[in-house]
């Protein structure tokens, strides 16, 4: 019995050594840096310095609108897609069904940098293939990069594209786990598709929907790659630019350690909070 | 019987109503993508709508070579990814394995750690990472420090942990009973029985080390050292650059992880979906 601990130990130690080396400490790390002044030299304690500072600076408040503006419109928007994708793509009576997975599934495969790039192009105010197009049926174009509004608009287009395809995958997972029984005595009952999908598929899809928003909550509280390549650094002058970039912007263009940890603990500290509280509200409801 | 045969024809068409449009529109910055990449510049920037291809390809990769180094980068991404995803699908294996079938002082508080914090974001550790990688070890700009730090990801532990733990016990305590010792009982029993999830979590891996932008950017930016996203990223904004070169560029990042996913996708969707029907 020993022995075999012993072995428990030696397959537990490789990964252990990874994972406490560049997970668990520098979690633990990033905390003890945020209450560091990190521009002095050596680094010394200091509260006000960061998270002091934090609370009255106008560019975290501009990155946190900008991000919770992003969260507020786009996961809704997003979870409510690829609900209606999922569902559609569940039907017996789809044809073509490969065709239209790929159609919806393929972003997630996509890396940020190449359809960032083809985002930018497509998007482009004087050239671009969308400006050309709306030109076309008589409206006046968007410029997508100069305006704030268009400019968090395009943010939004983008993520939505990568993302939706992605969370249809998972909640088709989980129709395909709710048994066809429940739909066929309903149907014996003559209730409508509609009432079917609001009062048996919604209920049983809940928790697999709420698994959603909080993979979508984490991943858009530290949205960086769209606003940084998309809409070129935040632009036009902050208009998206999110936490994730003002972390950037402060750690690796500024240098400036300690205030970026404190930013990456808020990102943290949100997105476990806005998770937690989508949880309670789920189970509220029941 | 004759209106129920109509309803479900009109339900039919309806369904495709909705679903072919919105699947042209996620297709459609796929196919300019792949338009793009072979239009010369001078087209892109036309006022003319183009939506079928050109034969510029080659051209245009010329252009992304002049550039940036994109072979050289290609070389690092493919390399990195594979190695990664070699490295990481063993770690996990074996901590996985350990976590499910033996009962040692420790276990439940290293799943506890593992679940309560592979939530957290990227974000949070990014910033020690980077001073202790760049730093402390001086590891910029080096192949291990686009390997190793990122082989903390514990997904594939609770992948492999669950999969080892869903097999009959029995047979691990026979092979016990007749003294084969407990390295041979998990490389020759039991991870051949796990080599669904091992190709699923493999392929989920191995596009995440592909596309991973943040990391390769703060800790590789010398340009001999870049991965390909990196590299592709540094020319979007330039404003003296290829268009048609960076297009090319993206379809070379794109047009593998594609054909992957094609021929792969139970695979994928396997992977992806894993985490939340449970």
């Amino acid at each position: 019995m020993l022995s075999r601990n012993r072995a428990a130990y030696a397959f537990l130690a490789p990964y252990l050594l990874i994972f406490v080396t560049f997970w668990l400490w520098p979690i633990i790390n990033s905390l003890l840096i945020s209450f560091q002044n990190t521009r002095v030299n050596p680094w010394r304690f200091s509260l006000s310095a960061n998270w002091g500072r934090l609370f009255v600076d106008p560019a975290f408040y501009n990155a946190l609108y900008n991000t919770l503006i992003i969260l507020v419109i786009q996961v809704p928007v997003m979870i409510a897609l690829a609900t209606v994708m999922a569902v559609l793509l569940n039907s017996p009576l789809l044809k073509a069904r490969p065709l239209y997975r790929f159609a919806f599934f393929a972003p997630v495969v996509v890396g940020e940098v190449a359809y960032a790039a083809v985002f930018r192009l497509m998007f482009s105010a004087d050239f671009g293939i969308v400006n050309k197009l709306i030109t076309s049926v008589g409206l006046s174009p968007v410029s997508w990069f100069d305006n704030a509004n268009a400019a968090m608009a395009l943010v939004i287009i983008a993520i939505t594209w990568r993302w939706a395809g992605y969370n249809a995958i998972i909640l088709l997972a989980g129709l395909q786990s709710i048994p066809d029984d429940v739909y066929e005595a309903a149907t014996l009952d003559k209730v409508s598709k509609f009432q079917q999908f609001v009062h048996i598929t919604l209920p049983l899809l809940k928790p697999i929907i709420s698994f959603c928003v909080v993979l979508s909550v984490i991943g858009t509280m530290q949205l960086f790659t769209e606003p940084f390549l998309i809409t070129n650094r935040g632009g036009p002058g902050g208009g998206t630019e999110t936490l994730g970039l003002l972390l950037y912007r402060q750690g690796f263009t500024s240098l400036n350690f300690g205030y970026a940890s404190a930013i990456a603990y808020t990102i943290a500290g949100l997105a476990v909070a806005i998770s937690l509280l989508n949880l309670v509200l789920g189970r509220e409801k029941k | 019987m004759k209106s129920k045969s109509r309803s479900l024809l009109l339900q039919k068409i309806a369904l495709h109503a909705v679903l072919t449009p919105l699947a042209i529109l996620w297709l459609f910055p796929l196919w300019m993508m792949f338009v793009f990449s072979t239009m010369p510049d001078h087209g892109i920037f036309s006022p003319e709508i183009v939506l079928w291809p050109s034969a510029e390809f080659a051209a245009n990769f010329q252009n992304l070579q002049a550039d940036t180094n994109f072979v050289r980068a290609m070389f690092i991404s493919i390399i990195v990814a594979i190695v990664y995803t070699a490295l990481s699908v063993m770690l996990t294996s074996m901590a996985g394995w350990a976590l499910a079938r033996y009962r040692f002082a420790g276990r439940s508080i290293v799943v506890a750690i593992i679940l309560g914090t592979i939530t957290l974001p990227f974000a949070v550790v990014v910033i020690p990472q980077f001073i202790m990688v760049a730093r402390e070890f001086k590891l910029a700009n080096t192949w291990i420090a686009l390997i190793v730090p990122p082989l903390f990801n514990s997904l594939g532990v609770l992948f492999m942990r669950q999969a080892f733990s869903m097999m009959p016990g029995e047979l691990f305590d026979a092979a016990r009973v007749e003294g084969v010792r407990e390295w041979r009982i998990f490389l020759h029993i039991a991870l051949p029985l796990a080599r669904p999830t091992m190709a699923a979590l493999a392929i989920i891996l191995f596009l995440a080390s592909w596309n991973n932008y943040l990391w390769p950017l703060l800790i590789n930016s010398r340009p001999n050292m870049m991965t390909a996203p990196v590299a592709l990223g540094t020319l979007i904004g330039l404003t003296k650059v290829s268009w048609g070169g960076i297009m090319a560029g993206a379809v070379l990042l794109t047009a593998p992880v594609l054909v992957v996913f094609v021929f792969l996708q139970r695979h994928f969707i396997a992977g992806i979906s894993a985490g939340a029907v449970k």
